[in-house]
């Protein structure tokens, strides 16, 4: 546990926003920080623009439906430091009635498509996002694919 | 109601176009909707999903070892870089050592893939720009990496021959004599194919200056892989987090500074380069060994432990029946495929199918760039730019 502290990402990131911290994971050496759903996009500015993080490249972003627990939704973000080759995963909780979260296009363009992802197989709203319409499946495709409660052959 | 585009008041003259799904440049079923100017794009969409299959809601029903399968046909150029980026997420997972000839093999195969893939890019890109016979020549030496495939896995394309702790099968004899007869015949092709275009008066007109991105926009964008090489960053997974013992090996991260279709031509051509390197460094060092990792709960027992201990049988029925059963937890996994950064992000539940198995896949991601690369250019260069990011439709919709 030693070992986690002192790790610099952690240390900034606790500095800057102590309360928004929920939770600290270490597995298999990848760090991931569970925040505050609120803060979401202020740390990701933080993350990206800190000297010596520059979380420039969002490498991943995706969700976890966790039905039928509460909250239902996980939204999960990979980042990665081209400069500093680090990686770091934050991730955040989105209740299952209503599901919606800050869109983090502002902060990463690349997360248009991402987000419209998540969007069309997990029906998690983006808030802020410029242009939130399905991707993958047709407009008038009924229901998230991805949902744990949307049966592997469809409904019939 | 399809994707369109509404024109603006005042621009009524502008032509809105729909290019694709079936065009022969959009290598695949991708859907261009253009708002031209004349000849000049103004504004691109783009719309996908045409070859959706829902790989991923597929993932969270079959056990580990039966999705290695489905990996192969995201990215169809690519099937055994995608086998080693889902191997690597659950070995990951697993905690699991591989046999360094295990992962010798991998590497010698994942670089053959590249240099195949490499060559339906540039046998595709050629083509799509004018240069007929280039397509023949590239397909010709693509040849000759799928015998080697279907020599060591049986496939010529769909290989799934790697497992989660190795390889399947230990290849066959003189398969390393075959890689040698490639290696040596190679280099000279690929000198041919450059007295054909590098210096090549038409070739350089439709490719220098087109679809030109800087690399901040290449990051912010989410571009990864050869296209973002070309603008200038030399970021590579397999320097920056080596897997597979790529940091024993001797190779250079070639990157341009210009950003544009040729930098990424050129950029490409220098990667087969290396790849060969490594192919032949791969070859020479090839370690002896097992290649497949001793570890009784997760990997099938040798065929002759199984016929003659009670424990291996066990072993053996249990992980074919049930399959095995990783620790609870969560990865994310990336490797240089040859079109960029994929990752492969695995919620395990302690089952043995996968919570959740989300790819991050490099060709939807530069994807993104291509409306960013196109607007402002001439309606023939969207072709070039195209060809330039190389996507498989089979990633991007997954």
């Amino acid at each position: 546990m030693t070992n986690l502290e002192a790790n610099p990402v952690l240390q900034k990131l606790r500095g800057f926003a102590p309360e928004a911290i929920q939770d600290i994971q270490n597995f298999r050496g990848e760090l991931t920080i569970s925040i505050v759903a609120r803060d979401l996009r202020r740390i990701c500015e933080f993350l990206r623009e800190a000297p010596g993080l520059s979380f420039r490249f969002l490498s991943d972003l995706t969700a976890v439906d966790h039905y039928p627990n509460e909250p239902r939704f996980e939204m999960v973000y990979h980042l990665f430091s081209i400069e500093n080759s680090s990686r770091l995963s934050l991730k955040t909780q989105v209740g299952g009635t209503d599901p919606k979260v800050d869109s983090l296009v502002p902060v990463w363009p690349s997360a248009n498509a991402f987000e419209r992802e998540v969007f069309d197989l997990f029906g998690i709203r983006f808030e802020g996002h410029p242009d939130l319409r399905r991707i993958l499946l047709p407009e008038d495709w009924e229901g998230h694919p991805l949902r744990k409660d949307y049966p592997t052959e469809g409904f019939r | 109601m399809p994707l369109t585009i509404e024109k603006m008041p005042g621009q009524e003259d502008r032509v809105i176009l729909s290019m694709g799904p079936q065009h022969p440049a959009t290598h695949g079923v991708l859907r261009l909707v253009l708002e031209l100017e004349g000849e000049t794009v103004r504004r691109a969409l783009f719309d996908i999903g045409y070859l959706h299959t829902g790989f991923e809601k597929s993932f969270e029903a079959k056990t580990y070892t039966q999705c290695l399968t489905l990996t192969d046909r995201m990215d169809y150029l690519a099937p055994l870089s995608n086998n080693l980026g889902f191997c690597l997420a659950v070995e990951k997972l697993l905690d699991l050592e591989v046999p360094p000839r295990a992962q010798w093999i991998r590497v010698l195969l994942t670089e053959l893939t590249r240099l195949q893939s490499h060559l339906v890019w540039l046998g595709s890109h050629a083509i799509d720009l004018g240069a007929m016979s280039m397509f023949l020549y590239c397909f010709r030496e693509r040849e000759d990496i799928l015998h080697i495939f279907e020599m060591v896995s049986g496939q010529r394309m769909m290989t799934s021959y790697f497992r989660v702790g190795g390889v399947a099968l230990e290849p066959p004899l003189g398969w390393l004599k075959r890689v040698d007869a490639f290696l040596r015949r190679f280099p000279e092709r690929l000198e041919e194919y450059e007295t054909l275009l590098t210096k090549n008066p038409i070739w350089r007109r439709r490719t220098v200056g087109i679809g030109k991105i800087s690399a901040a926009d290449g990051i912010a964008w989410g571009l990864s892989g050869p296209p973002l090489r070309a603008s200038g960053v030399k970021w590579d997974v397999r320097k920056s987090d080596p897997y597979s013992s790529y940091d024993k090996f001797d190779f250079n991260i070639p990157t341009r500074p210009e950003g544009d279709v040729y930098a990424r031509y050129l950029v490409r051509l220098d990667e087969m380069r290396e790849s060969l390197k490594i192919v032949r460094q791969a070859l020479e060092g090839m370690p002896e060994g097992r290649t497949i990792a001793k570890a009784p709960h997760t990997v099938l027992p040798d065929r002759e432990a199984m016929k003659t201990s009670i424990e291996a049988l066990i072993y053996h029925f249990k992980i074919v029946t049930e399959g095995f059963h990783p620790p609870v937890g969560e990865v994310y996994r990336t490797i240089e495929s040859p079109r960029g950064e994929l990752g492969f992000y695995i919620v395990s539940d302690g089952s043995p199918r996968p919570f959740r198995c989300h790819v991050r896949a490099p060709s939807f991601a530069n994807l993104q760039a291509l409306p960013k690369m196109i607007e402002g250019h001439l309606i023939a260069d969207v072709v070039a730019c195209i060809g330039s990011i190389d996507f498989i439709l089979g990633e991007v919709d997954r």
